[in-house]
C-alpha cells in the first residue's frame, strides 16, 4: 500500500500554504519564475527537480529568509511575504536546514529545550535556573523516547551519529508544534540505514502537521509524501500525485528520459 | 552534569579567604589591588556576557564603564549630589539608555561591521568626555569628590571600600551566574552559534543581542561607579581605547564564556601590570607579548587551559581504569556525557 | 565668519582627508581581501611617522624619508602578517584580536625608542610656505599633501581596476574559494595587500606627520577616525575610503572650528545617519 492511500488527505481541508507568482531574481538571473504552489492542511508535498531548480531558494522564500521579487506568500490565509523568520516560526512554520544545524556545544536536551521554549515567555527568564523548569525536560525526553533517543539525552550533540543528529534535528521542529514543517533535503548524507531511520520518523508523525520535503533521493520521496512538485529552471513544470509522477512525460524527460 | 556542590564549596573557601585578606596584616597596597580586581572584575564578566556568551565582540564597554564614572562625578561636583544608591541608580539608567542607544545602530550590522561601529561609538564618547570640557573638565577629570560610606561600609578606609567592591562583586557575579544559567542564557548561547537556526525556532535573535548589550552596560555602569569613588577622580582615560583593550585582555587571558576566567584575568591584569612596572617601563608590551601568546596557544584563556589539562587527566584515569577493568559491552568511554 | 574661513577649512579638512585616506585605504583593503580588522594600522602610521622623522632629522629628503617611513611599516607588517596572521586566515576575529596585541606592543616599543614627547614633522622645503590669498593663509603642503595623495588614490583604484594582480584581488575578494579553484595563488595576494596597507600607513604617517605631528597615542586617536571612514564608505571599497576620507577630514576641521567641545562627537553624525540610512556604507557590498 503506497502512503496515498493509508492516508488520504481530507481535499476540503483548508489551504495552509500558498505561494502566488513567486518569482526570485538575482540581477538578470531568475532562479524562481512565476512559481504558485498550494499546500493543504496537513498534505504531505514532496519538491524535486534537478539541481539548480531554485528548490532551496524557494524554501527560503517561504521560510522568509529570502524575499521575493514579486509575488506572494499566504499561511493559512494570512499574508507572511515580507515577514521576518521568527515572525513566520511563531505562526506555525518549522523548518530544517540542508546541513544540521543543532547547537554544538550543548547538549541534545538543551537543544530540545531551545526549541520548546521558543514560543513561551519562559525564553526571557533571566533569573531563575534552567533546571528549575521540569516540564521542558520532561516534553524533551518524552520526544527522544519516541525515536529511542533519550539514553543520550544530555550527551553533547558532537557525540551522536549522523543520522541521530538529522533525527533530533526533526525532532526540535517538531517541537515547536508546527503547523506546517519545511525539511530541505533530510536524509542528505545519511547513510542506508540511517535514511531509514529518518524517512520512518516523518512517515508516523501526525496528520495535522504539512510536510514539504525537498529531496534527491526518490525513494525516499515516494515514501513519505502523496503529491509531487516538479521544479525545473525556477519553474513549477509538473505537480502530480506519486503514482501520475511516474507516467509525466515532461518529468521523464527532466530525470534523463529514463523511467523513474 | 556539572558537580554544583563541589563548585559551591570551593566559591565558599574563596568567599572566606577574600573576606579575611584585609586583616592578615598585608601591606594597604594589596588590598587596593585586590579592590581593582573586584572593580575591574565586574567590567570584565559583563565584556564576557557579550563576547563569551551572546558572541558580540562589543569594544564599547569602557564607555559604559566611563558613563557610570562620570555620573558620579558630575552629580557630586556639579550639582552636590552625594547619596550613593540613588546615583548608582541614575549611572545605571544613563548607561542603559546609551546602550539601546548605541545597540540600535551598532546591530544594524554584522560580526566585523558591528566590531568598528562600537569602537567608533566608543570613541565618540571618549571624545565627548576629552573636549566638553565644561562638563568632564577635558583632560583634566574631574576631582574634589569623595567617598561616600554605603550602608554598613566605611568606605573612606581601605578595607572598607574593599568590602563594599567585594560585596558589589558577589552581587554581580550571582546575578551574572543567573542570568548564563537561566533559559534566557540558553538562548544568548544558541545566538552565538546558530542564530539562523534560533530565528528559525521562532526567537528574535535581534532582540536577545539588544538586551544582552543594555544589560552589560548595567553592569559596566556598576564598575564605573565603583571606580569612580575608589579614585576620588574621573579622566577620560577611564572610557578610552585602552581601557576597552585591557578589559578585553582581561576576558581573553581569563577565558571567555566562563564568567570566572574574566575575574581572573582581571586580577591577573592588574597584578601583573603593577609588578612589571615597577620592573620595567616596557609592561605595555609584555603584556601584549603575552596577550598574543595567549590568543595563539591558549585561546580558551587560563580556564580553558585549566579545563583541558583537567579533562586530560580525567580521560588518562578514565582508560587506565578501563585498561584494568573487565570489558563491557556497555561502555564507550569515548561517547558520553560531558 | 567670511570666506576665508570656509575655504580654509575646507582646505585644512581636505589636507586632513588626504592623510586619513592614506589610512584607511590600506585599512579597507585588507579587510575587503582577507576579511581582518588591523587594529594595527595607525600604529604602521605612528611608525612610519617615526622613522621618517629620524631619517629626517638626520638630513635625509623629505620624500625620501617618507617612503623608508612606509618601507620601515611594510617590514614589521609583514613579519606580523608573515609569521602570525597568515595563520589565522580562517579566523578573522582571531586576527584581529592579535593584530591589537601587536598594536600595542608596536605603540610601546615606538614609545620606548622615540620617548614620549610630541615631535613635529616639517614639511618639506620645497613646500614650507604659506600661501596668501586676501584673507586666506594656508600652508602650501596642504595643497601637496592633497595632491599626492589623490594621485595615490587614482593609481590604486587604476591598479585594482586594470592589471592582472589587481583583478585576481577583486576575484579574490568576490569568491575567495573559486579563485584558488582557477589555480591562482590566492596567498600571494594577501601578502601583497597586507604589506601595501602597512605601506600605505607608514607613508602616511611620514606624509602626514606636518599636520598631526607625531606622538604617542596618535594611533589611538587615529584608529576610530579610520573606523568612521570605513563605515561610511563602505568596508572594501577604495572609492569609498576616499570619499569617506574627505568627508571625515572635513567633518573634523568644521567641528573643531565650530564647535570645538563637541568635535569628536560630530564625527558621530555622518556615522549614525550611514548606519540609520545605509549600513552597508556609501560603496559598500550589501551583506
Amino acid at each position: 500500500m503506497t502512503v496515498a492511500a493509508l492516508h488520504d488527505p481530507d481535499s476540503t481541508a483548508e489551504t495552509c500554504l500558498q505561494l502566488t507568482g513567486i518569482s526570485k531574481r538575482f540581477g538578470s538571473l531568475h532562479v524562481l519564475d512565476d512559481v504558485d504552489l498550494s499546500v493543504r492542511h496537513g498534505e504531505r508535498r514532496g519538491i524535486i527537480g534537478p539541481n539548480g531548480a531554485g528548490k532551496t531558494t524557494l524554501f527560503n522564500v517561504i521560510a522568509g529568509e529570502l524575499q521575493p521579487s514579486s509575488g506572494k506568500v499566504h499561511l493559512y490565509g494570512r499574508e507572511i511575504t515580507r515577514m521576518p523568520p521568527h515572525a513566520r516560526a511563531r505562526l506555525g512554520l518549522a523548518r530544517t536546514f540542508q546541513t544540521t544545524t543543532l547547537l554544538p556545544g550543548l547538549t541534545v536536551v538543551e537543544n530540545l529545550v531551545l526549541s520548546l521554549q521558543a514560543l513561551t515567555p519562559t525564553r526571557f527568564q533571566c533569573f531563575v535556573p534552567r533546571t528549575r523548569y521540569r516540564a521542558f525536560r520532561e516534553e524533551a525526553l518524552r520526544l527522544l523516547a519516541q525515536v529511542q533517543l533519550d539514553h543520550c539525552a544530555d550527551w553533547l550533540v558532537r557525540a551522536l551519529g549522523h543520522g541521530e543528529q538529522r533525527q533530533v534535528e526533526i525532532l526540535m521542529a517538531l517541537a515547536q508544534r508546527p503547523k506546517l514543517l519545511l525539511l530541505d533535503e533530510p536524509t542528505a548524507g545519511l547513510s542506508a540505514a540511517d535514511a531509514v531511520l529518518v524517512t520512518d520518523m516523518l512517515r508516523a508523525y501526525h496528520r495535522d502537521v504539512a510536510m514539504v520535503l525537498i529531496e534527491h533521493d526518490l525513494s525516499v520521496v515516494f515514501n513519505v509524501v502523496e503529491r509531487i512538485t516538479v521544479l525545473h529552471y525556477g519553474r513549477v513544470v509538473a505537480e502530480e500525485t506519486v503514482e501520475g509522477i511516474h507516467d509525466n512525460p515532461v518529468v521523464q524527460e527532466i530525470y534523463l528520459g529514463g523511467k523513474l | 552534569m556539572l558537580r554544583p556542590w563541589r563548585n559551591v564549596a570551593i566559591i565558599g573557601v574563596l568567599l572566606v579567604l577574600a573576606i579575611a585578606v584585609p586583616r592578615l596584616g598585608l601591606p594597604a597596597f594589596y588590598v587596593s589591588l585586590l579592590t581593582q580586581t573586584w572593580i575591574y572584575g565586574i567590567l570584565a564578566m559583563s565584556l564576557d556576557l557579550l563576547v563569551g556568551f551572546t558572541g558580540l565582540v562589543s569594544f564599547m564597554q569602557a564607555a559604559f564603564f566611563g558613563i557610570g564614572a562620570y555620573v558620579v562625578a558630575i552629580a557630586a561636583t556639579r550639582y552636590h549630589f552625594v547619596d550613593f544608591w540613588p546615583t548608582l541608580v541614575v549611572a545605571i539608567l544613563l548607561a542603559a539608555i546609551t546602550a539601546a542607544a548605541f545597540g540600535a545602530l551598532a546591530l544594524r550590522a554584522e560580526d566585523a561591521g558591528f566590531i568598528i561601529i562600537t569602537l567608533a561609538l566608543n570613541e565618540i564618547v571618549w571624545g565627548l568626555a576629552y573636549q566638553w570640557v565644561s562638563m568632564s573638565g577635558g583632560d583634566n577629570g574631574i576631582t574634589g569628590f569623595l567617598r561616600v560610606n554605603v550602608g554598613p561600609f566605611h568606605t573612606t578606609d581601605n578595607a572598607g571600600f574593599y568590602y563594599l567592591s567585594l560585596a558589589a562583586l558577589v552581587v554581580c557575579l550571582t546575578l551574572l551566574v543567573l542570568m548564563v544559567r537561566s533559559p534566557f542564557g540558553l538562548v544568548l548561547v544558541g545566538t552565538r552559534e546558530r542564530p539562523r537556526r534560533m530565528a528559525a525556532l521562532g526567537y528574535n535573535v535581534w532582540l536577545f543581542r539588544y538586551l544582552a548589550l543594555i544589560i552589560a552596560a548595567m553592569f559596566a555602569a556598576v564598575a564605573g561607579v565603583l571606580f569612580a569613588y575608589y579614585n576620588e577622580f574621573v579622566g577620560p582615560g577611564s572610557l578610552s581605547l585602552d581601557t576597552t583593550t585591557q578589559v578585553l585582555i582581561m576576558v581573553i587571558l581569563g577565558g571567555t564564556g566562563t564568567l570566572i576566567g574574566p575575574l581572573l584575568g582581571a586580577g591577573i591584569l592588574v597584578f601583573l601590570s603593577n609588578a612589571l612596572s615597577d620592573i620595567t617601563q616596557r609592561w605595555v608590551l609584555i603584556l601584549g607579548a603575552i596577550y598574543v601568546v595567549t590568543v595563539m596557544y591558549a585561546p580558551d584563556g587560563i580556564v580553558g587551559l585549566v579545563k583541558r589539562l583537567a579533562a586530560r587527566a580525567q580521560s588518562r584515569r578514565e582508560l587506565s581504569l578501563a585498561a584494568s577493568a573487565p570489558v563491557t559491552a556497555a561502555s564507550n568511554p569515548t561517547r558520553g556525557p560531558e | 565668519m567670511g570666506n576665508a574661513f570656509y575655504l580654509q577649512n575646507v582646505l585644512g579638512g581636505l589636507a586632513h582627508g588626504s592623510l586619513l585616506f592614506l589610512i584607511a585605504a590600506g585599512f579597507t583593503l585588507i579587510f575587503g581581501l582577507m576579511r581582518i580588522i588591523n587594529l594595527a594600522q595607525t600604529a604602521f602610521y605612528l611608525l612610519g611617522a617615526y622613522v621618517g622623522l629620524s631619517l629626517g632629522l638626520h638630513g635625509v629628503d623629505f620624500w625620501v624619508a617618507g617612503v623608508a617611513g612606509g618601507v620601515a611599516a611594510t617590514v614589521v607588517g609583514l613579519a606580523i602578517y608573515g609569521i602570525f596572521l597568515h595563520r589565522y586566515h580562517a579566523n578573522p576575529l582571531t586576527a584581529l584580536l592579535l593584530s591589537l596585541g601587536f598594536a600595542l606592543i608596536i605603540d610601546d616599543g615606538s614609545l620606548a625608542i622615540w620617548g614620549g614627547d610630541p615631535q613635529s614633522i616639517s614639511p618639506p622645503r620645497m613646500f614650507a610656505e604659506s600661501i596668501h590669498f586676501g584673507n586666506l593663509v594656508f600652508p602650501e603642503y596642504w595643497l601637496a599633501l592633497i595632491v599626492v595623495s589623490t594621485v595615490i588614490a587614482a593609481g590604486l583604484l587604476v591598479f585594482q581596476q586594470r592589471t592582472k594582480f589587481g583583478a585576481i584581488i577583486r576575484a579574490a575578494v568576490d569568491d575567495e574559494e573559486m579563485t584558488r579553484g582557477l589555480g591562482i595563488d590566492v596567498n600571494r595576494a594577501f601578502y601583497f595587500v597586507f604589506a601595501l596597507g602597512a605601506f600605505l600607513a607608514g607613508l602616511g604617517g611620514y606624509l602626514g606627520g606636518p599636520i598631526t605631528s607625531a606622538y604617542p597615542g596618535l594611533d589611538g586617536e587615529l584608529l576610530p577616525l579610520a573606523f568612521a571612514i570605513v563605515i561610511i564608505g563602505g568596508m572594501g571599497s577604495l572609492q569609498g575610503a576616499f570619499i569617506a576620507s574627505m568627508i571625515i577630514g572635513l567633518v573634523n576641521t568644521f567641528g573643531r572650528a565650530l564647535f570645538p567641545e563637541l568635535s569628536y562627537f560630530t564625527i558621530f553624525l555622518p556615522v549614525a545617519i550611514i548606519m540609520a540610512v545605509r549600513p552597508q556604507g556609501l560603496f559598500g557590498r550589501k551583506v
